[in-house]
């Protein structure tokens, strides 16, 4: 591990304990939504559409009502109806009235997979018959499925309503006619025109990204009981209890507070299980039959109708003086928003050129409506396309000045109080050490032979989020303290928010229990994404620890009679009073009960400080020219990880980021036909790296402190998504003088581009 | 899924009844890894299951003077887990190693991926190269059909109502020769093949005796290559020859363009591993493999 500040000694924090919910989850004990069932359950399945866009003329389910078995059918009809608003999903957001018509789609299904109709039955296989015995009558529509080819005048409409959203200034306002084009957002700063032209050296280019799915891999699943006192329960596999709440709430027109969402164990999310598909039609189908209805995705389902990330095109335009200041910058940010509008364009475009201290840039950000999936949120979302274009020519300008290209980025990093595209300062940031780290590591500076071998390097950036988070914790009378988390545990939570907790208090990680609870049991907590739970929850552990310290030693002032103030909490968990008296944490718990009562606190907390992310990587590749098949050689990933509260779920979170970039590079791709059918809904055709793919992936901790955080946490997991395509995208060309200006580089995309015609 | 019939036979005699009474939509069970998925998703009309892994001969790997007889439901890791195949018939091991993962191929037998008779099947190629008999019982007594003709369109084969295959049947390989089998995947495992070849040989010091050549995936059923065969029968194995083998290899493949690869990179697929096979093949023969 790197640290480039006198480190604070910590007991727990650095270590590496196994994690509370371990031998839960390695025995097959732990609950997760398929294990959900409840005394007299219905099985639900749901009718997708066949077609990227067609007229929903009459949907005509009697003869599936008709079906011995069938307990209840719901439409779109069967919903209360929804307005148009704003609902804040923690990692993103949602009109509700959009919300609503991807659940079930109203006049018009807009993708292939689309929800139509849903059923519930006494079991699985009577639901699935009786989904072939409704009958959908559909005016097929023409379908665009590309991002630029739905901005072209003769594209279909998707919503005949939609007008484009400008929020830039310069940009004309288009004129009032149906469009895809749902916004146009500009970040703006200094003197373009005059940035350019004081380049020496000027590099253009285009990109192209493919839809990636987030390949979580448990698939969507809710289980929902509405009662007939009118009280909703949901038990679903989410990243944010409450923000399914809100959602259910709004979209059932239920007041939230007699809605009770019950997180299960999530097998994973990566951003896609924020916005929901099945909860608000599994209550609705409760309602109708009076039972309890589970419903579940199958695999297809989830490659066809939940969020992959945006489908992209860009343009990037970097200017630079012959010593390689960059003197200017623009960035052309195209994305697909699927059916609805929403994508990640807006955190794409901040991300862009973060890295950079750029005086003059401008970054025009375009959320365009195509015939596939609303978009959701994926790892760092927006981000790896955005800055694998700017990391792509910055590579080629680094080769154009002949400097290295780590240098041409040390030469202009950002740093604290650097100003951002928003116009905003910096804080304190590790853009500089992750690049110095990188430059100085073994694996740059050493030498690389073989045929056909090539090696490259990126830079990634990531916000991260602050967001708000409950918690409450009680001392138990045999010194050990129950934790109440309202944070579904992704990626290790459960172990980093106690280990932060223990640290305050001097005592073990093991003393501290943690529980993830329903929404009735815990303050609000937003979702577990945006890399802010150890960051804004370990803040919520820390004051509970400060409060507990405090209330310990007024305990123990009041058992030795003297003042608080004459009474020490240590940091080892010893509290000393005056004469040498003192106690153990376990001993002052265990007297808790007869000195006036147990010690329980609560803290909620609202943090903006949440500490960017900067990562740099290095990858080593071999080109097979007669397959067009690339082989990861060696892989290093450096990262600015704030502090490492349980490094080896650091390192984890940093390999799997690595391990879905280089899906992103190279293999993943959703494949739609002519008629916008998507083709490969299944994990043997959307090809995820899988284990013996990868190297060891080599990971490097710097820590450079978050001031904005006790113990400096800074969120780790979304950046590490975002280096490997413009790095393996550089090693490439490396290997075999080939630039691709599209990812993925599959081995069809690389053997196409080297056969002769 | 639709409810499905399922019995249990113990006797190949037993087993024909049951198929020849269940009609056109029962189909044997071995390992289930291709027709209960299918089943389940509705690719294949299924309504009633022959379970056919509880009659031993069906279970068995029994080796001869003359060669080895692997029972049709004998699972993958029984395959490249035998010594005997692995040194005699390393092709079958290349091939069965990676048909699916390791879960799968405690499953997955030789008589399921040729009766799936997908275009793209492992297997057949390798068997293909290897000159390997498919063992036919049914209502009107045994028959036995080259794996090179069993197979007659993607999903479809020679197997009438009531027949199944019990057993597929490897001689003995000739002293000299070799094979090899490979396949192209965009990953390293858990995938399907793009294309995939199989390769024997048998060389004379270093000419070419006897050959044959098999490509999957790339056209409707695994393709048997006669004329990469005979670019290579009767000459010195070299680079031209090689090359030679490959580009009638890559002259017959007929693909198609969909998710799992294009026309141009299939046909020129077809060519390199048809080239890396017969060098492996050969390495083989000379016994360095």
């Amino acid at each position: 591990m790197v640290s480039t500040e006198q480190p604070k000694q910590y007991r727990v924090i650095g270590s590496r304990p196994i994690r509370h919910d371990g031998v839960d989850k390695v025995t097959g004990r732990a609950e997760y939504g398929a294990d959900v069932r409840h005394e007299g359950m219905l099985f639900g399945a749901v009718l997708r559409s066949p077609h990227a866009h067609a007229r929903i003329k009459r949907i005509d389910a009697s003869k599936a009502e008709a079906l011995p078995g069938v307990k209840a059918v719901v439409t779109s009809a069967d919903f209360p109806g929804a307005e148009e608003g704003d609902l804040d999903l923690g990692e993103g957001r949602a009109n509700p009235r959009w919300l609503l018509d991807n659940l079930l789609a109203s006049d018009k299904a807009l993708y292939h997979g689309h929800a139509v109709a849903a059923v519930a039955a006494t079991d699985q296989h009577t639901a699935e018959d009786a989904l072939a015995l409704i009958q959908v009558d559909y005016e097929v529509l023409p379908a665009v499925i590309d991002v630029r080819e739905a901005m072209l005048d003769t594209a279909p409409i998707l919503h005949p309503e939609l007008r484009t959203a400008i929020r830039a200034r310069g940009v004309e306002k288009p004129a009032d006619k149906p469009t895809n084009l749902a916004s146009h957002l500009r970040l703006e700063k200094g003197d373009l025109d005059k940035g350019f032209a004081e380049a020496d050296v000027i590099i253009e280019r285009e990109y192209e990204t493919a839809m990636f799915h987030q390949g979580y891999i448990e698939p969507q699943n809710a289980t929902a009981f509405w009662n007939r006192d009118g009280e909703v329960t949901v038990w679903t596999s989410t990243q944010g209890a409450f923000s399914v709440r809100e959602q259910v709430a709004t979209i059932c027109q239920v007041p939230v507070t007699r809605v009770k969402v019950v997180p299960m164990e999530i097998g994973g999310g990566f951003g896609g299980k924020i916005g929901i598909y099945l909860e608000p039609v599994a209550a609705l189908l409760s309602r109708k039959s009076g039972r309890p209805v589970k419903l579940w995705m199958t695999r297809e389902a989830v490659f066809q109708a939940t969020g992959p990330t945006s489908a992209t095109y860009s343009r990037v335009k970097i200017g630079a003086k012959r010593d390689g200041t960059i003197t200017a910058a623009h960035a052309y940010l195209a994305y697909e928003a699927g059916a609805y509008p929403g994508s990640p364009v807006g955190a794409g475009a901040q991300c862009a050129f973060a890295p950079y201290n750029i005086p003059n840039q401008v970054v025009d950000g375009l959320d365009v409506v195509v015939n596939g999936p609303k978009t959701a949120a994926y790892r760092a979302p927006g981000a790896p396309a955005a800055e694998y274009a700017v990391e792509a020519v910055l590579n080629e300008l680094a080769e154009q000045l002949e400097m290295d290209p780590m240098e041409l980025r040390l030469k202009n990093a950002s740093k604290e109080g650097t100003t951002n595209a928003a116009g905003q300062p910096w804080p304190r940031i590790g853009a500089v050490e992750v690049m110095e780290a990188v430059k100085n590591h073994p694996h740059y500076t050493s030498e690389l032979t073989g045929e056909d071998v090539g090696r490259g390097v990126a830079m990634g950036f990531w916000f991260n989020g602050g967001m708000e988070s409950s918690s409450s914790a009680t001392v138990n009378a045999d010194g050990k303290v129950s934790l109440i988390l309202g944070s579904t545990d992704i990626g290790g939570t459960r172990a980093s928010l106690a280990m932060q907790l223990a640290e305050t208090l001097g005592i073990t990680s093991d003393d501290v229990k943690p529980h993830v609870v329903d929404t009735d049991s815990v303050g609000f907590t937003a979702v577990t994404g945006g890399s802010r739970t150890t960051f804004a929850g370990g803040w919520a552990a820390y004051e509970l620890g400060v409060q507990i310290r405090d209330r310990m030693r007024e305990r123990a002032a009041r058992i030795w009679e003297t003042a608080v103030d004459k009474v020490e909490y240590r940091d080892d968990g010893t509290i000393a009073g005056p004469d040498g008296k003192q106690l153990s944490f376990q001993e002052l718990a265990g007297k808790l009960s007869a000195t006036g009562g147990m010690i329980a606190v609560s803290a909620t907390v609202r943090m903006n400080t949440p500490g960017p992310a900067y990562a740099g990587h290095i990858v080593d590749v071999k080109v097979d020219r007669d397959t067009g098949k690339v082989e990861i050689l060696r892989y290093t990933a450096v990262q600015d990880v704030g502090t490492a509260i349980h490094p080896s779920y650091v390192e984890g979170q940093i390999q799997g980021g690595v391990a879905q970039g280089i899906g992103m590079a190279l293999t993943e791709e959703y494949f739609y036909d002519d008629e916008g059918r998507l083709r490969n809904a299944s994990f043997l055709d959307y090809r995820m790296p899988v284990a013996n793919d990868l190297p060891m992936i080599e990971t490097v901790l710097v820590e450079v402190p978050n001031p904005g955080h006790p113990y400096g946490v800074r969120g780790v997991g979304e950046v590490p998504i975002v280096p490997p395509q413009p790095a393996i995208q550089q090693a490439v060309y490396d290997a075999i003088g080939v630039r691709f200006y599209k990812t993925p580089m599959s081995p069809r995309v690389i053997l196409e581009e080297l056969l002769p015609e | 899924m639709q409810p499905v019939k399922y019995q249990r036979a113990t006797t190949v005699a037993e087993a024909v009844r049951l198929l020849q009474e269940g009609g056109e939509y029962a189909r044997p069970l071995a390992g289930g890894t291709d027709v209960i998925v299918q089943a389940r998703e509705r690719r294949r009309e299924i309504d009633y299951f022959v379970d056919i892994k509880h009659i031993p001969e069906l279970m068995h790997v029994r080796h001869d003077a003359n060669g080895v007889t692997i029972g049709a439901a004998v699972p993958c890791y029984l395959i490249y887990g035998d010594a005997e195949i692995v040194k005699t018939w390393p092709a079958l091991a290349d091939a069965t190693h990676v048909i699916g993962g390791t879960a799968i191929q405690g499953r997955a037998s030789l008589g399921g991926n040729l009766c799936n008779s997908s275009p793209a099947a492992d297997s057949i190629p390798a068997m293909i190269a290897l000159g390997a008999v498919a063992h036919i019982v049914g209502p009107k007594g045994e028959r036995d059909v080259p794996v090179a003709e069993f197979c007659t369109s993607p999903g479809r084969n020679v197997l009438g109502v009531g027949e199944f295959v019990t057993a597929i049947r490897f001689a003995k390989p000739e002293p000299g020769s070799g094979a090899a089998w490979q396949r192209f995947i965009p990953r390293n495992e858990m995938d399907i093949a793009v294309v995939n070849a199989g390769v024997y040989l048998r060389l004379d010091r270093n000419t070419v005796r006897d050959a044959r050549v098999a490509i999957g995936a790339v056209a409707p059923t695994p393709l048997v290559v006669p004329e990469a065969a005979q670019a290579l029968v009767g000459k010195a194995l070299s680079d031209q020859t090689i090359a030679a083998a490959g580009d009638a290899a890559k002259a017959a493949a007929r693909p198609i363009d969909d998710m799992r690869g294009s026309v141009k990179q299939r046909r020129h697929l077809s060519k390199v591993l048809t080239e890396r096979m017969i060098r492996r093949a050969a390495e083989r023969a000379r016994g360095q493999g």
